[in-house]
């Protein structure tokens, strides 16, 4: 079968013709870019297992909004941006590690996520859907959710560029020069949860992590320019999101996964294509 | 410039730094020398208000500009930064775009030039030499004009050219009328070329011109093992006398 035959088979822009498939392909590929945005800051302060953990945490709001009837953003969206804010506070004030602050309070909001869907929810396709990604469940509001959530996170990471940049490489010296890197930190806990909550409903919550290190890392290993970083990674995100949620239509697989599984091959391809100076760059990243 | 009076610090648990007094003025070059968990570093972070006192008092000047140049060792070298943005990162931005602008290119390339950079501000930092990354943190606290510059360990882990560097570098810095507070584990090397020293463990030993501190008792007193000082050429030269090994007995 030559291209123009498979095509023609497979009809590639089949999916673009359904309302559904286009707002959920317009949230994955704007999802994408936010979280390799965001990811460059998350990667480079080895904040991945935070990012792993408040998507967890925002599964919690999810389920309670749907129990106590409240509009999800409002409910997910305030006990994210909490559960980050705690998260943040907690580790600063060295009144745990970041690793047992994190577990405890992710965790348990997970737990109390399942428990309320298990007793109140429509159980098993609500929570396949909410971990694992539905673009069925996508509506025209999470579509003015991600673009808002967008404009605001560039806006920060514009506006905020040196200081975000000044506290992610070297928080102590940026605290004595005036800087305020307690407060940068809770800014972009609040960007990190907003992120989670807003690309939830396409990716899931178990695999929204991946989106928010893998770009990113892959960036990472193309250059040594952090302003690059910020392009780059987003334009992955984009990308690697736009070829999974095709597929994932063609080839009737879970979208969060194909997506994710998409990511992994660009990281693959740029690992290999990159040879030394790319995996030095990527060895050092903690994620 | 800087009064230090009756000050203690600790981290929650035992006091780190006891009791310390110590008068900085205006236009000094000033070591700190003390063996490694002596509080030197805690009494640098008090100085820099990071740390708060347990008791007594820092007073200085409101509008005093202090720069910070922290060890090497705890800089991430393989971080996605230039020479350039690492000297931008601490320039006020006069504009909302991100970028550096001319006038702030022609800052950076100015400060370069004074440092001996000339020509690196496109490389990566780790492509650079120990004292060339010494040296471009040295510019990222200049850039901020600062009345006062503190240091941790400035010659830790570098070679003797680097060192020699980093020390006329910082006599010229002084020449030109900024105050410098460092700390240094190198006695020799760094402590006995400055013009002022303090030996510190815990609180200040002893406080004046290395000739009259770096003496065996006071060095004793510092670093708890007995330390013999030599005078050669005018300077004191301290001499660390390591057990020897062939007082060791042989295994059987």
């Amino acid at each position: 079968m030559n291209t123009a035959s498979f095509v023609a088979a497979v009809d590639l822009l089949e999916p673009l013709s359904y309302g559904f498939f286009r707002r959920g392909l317009t949230v994955a590929v704007l999802a994408g870019a936010l979280c390799g945005l965001v990811g460059v800051y998350v990667v480079l302060r080895s904040l991945s297992y935070i990012g792993h953990g408040l998507s967890h945490a925002v599964f919690g709001g999810a389920a309670a909004a749907a129990v106590a009837n409240v509009n999800y953003f409002l409910g997910a969206g305030a006990w994210g941006i909490a559960s980050g804010l705690m998260i943040g506070r907690v580790t600063r004030r060295k009144l745990l590690s970041a690793d047992a602050a994190i577990g405890i309070v992710t965790t348990a909001s997970f737990a109390a996520g399942i428990v309320l869907f298990n007793k109140f929810g429509q159980a098993r396709r609500s929570i396949d859907a909410v971990l694992f990604g539905d673009i069925l469940g996508v509506a025209r509001s999470d579509v003015f959710a991600v673009v808002g959530v967008g404009i605001a996170v560039v806006a920060v990471v514009i506006g905020a560029y040196r200081p975000l940049l000044y506290a992610t490489f070297d928080s102590e010296v940026a605290r004595v020069t005036g800087g305020r890197p307690d407060l940068l930190d809770a800014v972009l806990m609040v960007m990190l949860s907003l992120t989670v909550l807003v690309t939830m409903r396409v990716i899931g919550v178990l695999l929204i992590s991946a989106l928010l290190v893998v770009p990113a890392s892959t960036a990472r290993m193309l250059t040594d320019s952090f302003a690059r970083m910020l392009v780059i990674a987003p334009g992955i995100g984009a990308l690697t999101s736009l070829i999974g949620m095709n597929l994932s239509y063609h080839v009737n697989t879970s979208p969060g996964a194909t997506v994710i599984l998409i990511n992994a091959c660009a990281f693959l391809v740029v690992f290999l294509s990159t040879g030394r100076a790319g995996r030095r760059r990527v060895a050092h990243v903690h994620v | 410039m800087l009064e230090i009076s009756h000050l203690s610090c600790s981290y929650g648990g035992p006091v780190v730094v006891d009791h310390v007094d110590l008068h900085i003025r205006s236009g000094e070059l000033i070591g700190i020398v003390g063996p490694s968990g002596s509080g030197k570093t805690t009494l640098l972070r008090a100085i820099l208000g990071t740390v708060e006192p347990l008791h007594g008092s820092i007073v200085k000047p409101d509008a005093l500009s202090v720069a910070y140049v922290p060890q090497v060792e705890t800089v991430d070298w393989n971080f996605p930064v230039t020479v350039s943005e690492v000297i931008v990162m601490t320039m006020r931005k006069r504009s909302w775009w991100p970028g550096i602008s001319k006038t702030e290119r022609a800052e950076v390339d100015d400060l370069l030039e004074r440092l001996g950079l000339g020509g690196l501000g496109h490389r990566h930092i780790r492509e650079l030499s120990g004292g060339q990354q010494q040296r471009v943190f040295l510019a990222r606290a200049l850039a901020r004009r600062p009345d006062l510059l503190v240091l941790d360990e400035p010659t830790s882990g570098v070679d003797v050219r680097t060192r020699h560097e980093i020390l006329h570098l910082l006599t010229d810095l002084n020449d030109d009328g900024l105050t410098i507070v460092l700390t240094t584990h190198d006695l020799n090397g760094l402590a006995a070329h400055l013009p002022r020293i303090v030996c510190f463990n815990k609180t200040v030993i002893a406080d004046g011109a290395p000739i009259d501190v770096l003496r065996p008792a006071v060095l004793e007193a510092t670093y708890g093992a007995p330390l013999e000082v030599l005078i050669h050429g005018g300077m004191p030269v301290v001499l660390d006398h390591a057990p020897s090994l062939r007082a060791v007995p042989k295994p059987a």
